[in-house]
């Protein structure tokens, strides 16, 4: 009406100049991330895993492929497989976090990298035994993870994390003394009778 | 005309052996030898259209670096920052990737036209440079038409416009060359009318009495004549919200789509020159060209800043302001920008009559005259707002009507 919309687009538009702007130089600069990004990279600690292919039935993709076969040698130690193969195709990977969130062992994380791009689809597939053997670092993200995020944990700080430092969630399966809801006081509190008062 | 240019003149004498009577030089010898006579003058005039020339050419490639960076600012983004420090050097790069491009000439296209219109685009931005002052007696001539010759040269864009869309044999080009002479010869009328008021004060066409005239900036004398003359020039630079002629999401590229490289290069330098010498004759006839309230500033920075602050308006207004549709962009302009113009020529006219002793005005004269059209150009701009908006109904999608 009478130009003056233009006018307050103009203002607009001059408080967007006069202030910094929302972007960054992304190779050189970086945003902040979460320490619960799911990431590329997934974190898994062949001390823990005992090869039951959790993480594979539930994978909605099947990306996860694991073998393994009878060990003799854990026996005492309980019903350990031995590991043959323990590999995430990653070119499929949606990273909705399943395999992680169904671990009963704690020995899968997500990662927190994401600039993972290679040249041929066969070097996207992680071998993580391969990664085991040859010492890679390790920083899962803490996604799903409480422990870790009470250990204020960051992996793009780049520390290495080892299987026992991650450390286990507490889990109780039925909570046995649930708090219980004091409904009378609380009915008493905000509707009073018609005599009272 | 060139003699009296300071520049052309020394190097003209610095070269020039002969009569001093004839050249009008305090040296009886040049350089050259007498036998080469013919020479100096041209030497002199293509030293000046050389440096004069580039150094626009090279303020138009700095612009567009500008405006890139500036629009990105303007949307809280960075804009380029890559080659060179701060990005300074993308037009190099720019340049350098559409001089490596291959030059394709498409079947139907009429060879000779398509060839000549990016020619004709650049030409006429590089000739405005003439006659413009650039400073207290910088300019290459004082043309006693000089605001005559500034509008009617830049109205060959229209031509070079046509011509492209036209030869290209592309439909979308032809689409936007249409739309270009449509909005192009409807804009040039309230622009030229709007000038017609400085006209009247100032009593001549040429630029430098229009500077000198400016005792008061015309600013604020002609408000009205300013705003129809910025919204008439960003629709004659095909700058949005008028870039109807090249409308990426109607049109595509409108009429330079079928052109490529270097070719393409000189429509987008013309198109970004034009910006800056829209605020070069802005300046001349509003802001009261080289004069500044400093004076040891001297007058070409004074010129040059004021330009700079008119294009930094222009990149403004496209940074925030959306595109129109084809019919407003023309509705606008004879029912809101002709009739307007035509009341401040009216207005202008009856104060030139009634203050003007000899076509002179003293300061508080022209403080009068502007309070007066300031609060005119309030009221029309009040009233032709509402009759547009009547007209074409804008705001009738949100009344109920019982």
């Amino acid at each position: 009406m009478y130009g003056l919309g233009i006018v307050k687009g103009l203002l607009v538009t001059l408080k967007n100049f006069v202030r910094k702007p929302a972007t960054i130089n992304y190779p050189e600069q970086r945003a902040p991330q979460h320490s619960r990004f799911r990431g590329e990279e997934f974190a898994w600690y062949e001390e823990r895993c005992t090869g039951c292919a959790s993480c594979a039935k539930f994978c909605p993709l099947g990306i996860i492929h694991i073998e393994t076969s009878p060990s003799e040698a854990n026996i005492p130690e309980g019903d350990s497989y031995k590991l043959e193969a323990f590999d995430i195709d990653i070119a499929r990977c949606m990273f909705c976090g399943f395999c992680v969130e169904v671990c009963p062992y704690d020995a899968l994380f997500m990662g927190s990298g994401f600039e993972e791009a290679q040249y041929s689809r066969q070097d996207l597939v992680l071998d993580k035994i391969k990664d085991q053997r040859e010492g890679k670092n390790k920083s899962p993200s803490t996604w799903f993870r409480p422990q870790l995020e009470a250990q204020k944990y960051i992996p793009l700080s780049g520390t290495e994390m080892k299987w026992d430092d991650a450390g286990r969630e507490e889990w109780t399966y039925h909570p046995t003394k649930r708090p219980k809801r004091d409904l009378l006081s609380w009915r008493n509190k905000n509707f009073k009778n018609k005599g009272e008062n | 005309m060139l003699s009296e240019n300071l520049w052309f003149h020394n190097i003209y004498c610095f070269l020039y052996t002969g009569d001093t009577a004839i050249s009008g030089c305090s040296n009886a010898t040049g350089l050259l030898p007498e036998s080469l006579n013919w020479m100096p003058y041209y030497i002199a005039g293509f030293s000046m259209v050389l440096v004069l020339i580039n150094i626009f050419m090279a303020f138009g490639a700095l612009y567009t670096y500008a405006e890139r960076r500036l629009i990105g600012r303007f949307q809280s983004r960075v804009g380029p920052n890559r080659a060179g420090p701060f990005g300074i050097l993308q037009p190099v790069a720019d340049g350098i990737k559409l001089l490596t491009k291959e030059s394709m000439i498409p079947d139907q296209a009429d060879k000779p036209v398509y060839n000549l219109a990016p020619i004709i685009m650049l030409i006429p931005v590089i000739l405005v440079v003439a006659v413009l002052p650039v400073g207290e007696g910088t300019f290459m001539t004082d043309l006693n038409i000089a605001l005559l010759f500034a509008i009617s040269i830049t109205a060959l864009t229209t031509i070079a416009i046509f011509m492209a869309g036209f030869s290209t044999g592309n439909r979308f080009a032809m689409l936007g060359a249409m739309r270009a002479v449509a909005q192009l010869i409807s804009y040039e009328v309230p622009v030229v009318l709007s000038t017609v008021g400085i006209i009247l004060l100032t009593g001549s066409l040429s630029l430098v009495d229009v500077v000198e005239a400016q005792a008061i900036p015309f600013i604020l004398v002609q408000p009205l004549a300013f705003l129809i003359f910025i919204i008439g020039g960003s629709a004659e630079m095909n700058r949005t919200p008028f870039d109807t002629v090249e409308a990426e999401s109607e049109l595509i590229a409108g009429y330079h789509i079928e052109y490529g490289g270097m070719k393409f290069a000189m429509f987008q330098l013309a198109e970004y020159a034009s910006v800056l010498i829209n605020s070069a004759v802005i300046t001349t006839l509003f802001l009261s060209g080289w004069e500044g309230p400093f004076s040891f500033i001297p007058s070409p920075i004074w010129f040059l800043l004021k330009m700079f602050f008119m294009a930094f308006c222009f990149i403004w207004i496209r940074a925030t302001l959306p595109r129109l549709r084809m019919d407003q962009v023309m509705s606008f302009a004879w029912k809101f920008l002709l009739p307007l113009s035509l009341i401040n020529i009216f207005v202008t006219a009856i104060e030139v009559l009634i203050f003007g002793v000899n076509g002179t005005f003293t300061q508080g004269d022209l403080w009068i005259i502007s309070g007066i059209n300031i609060i005119v150009s309030i009221i029309g701009i009040v009233i032709f707002s509402k009759i547009l908006e009547i007209d074409s109904g804008f705001n009738t999608q949100f009344k109920v009507t019982v």
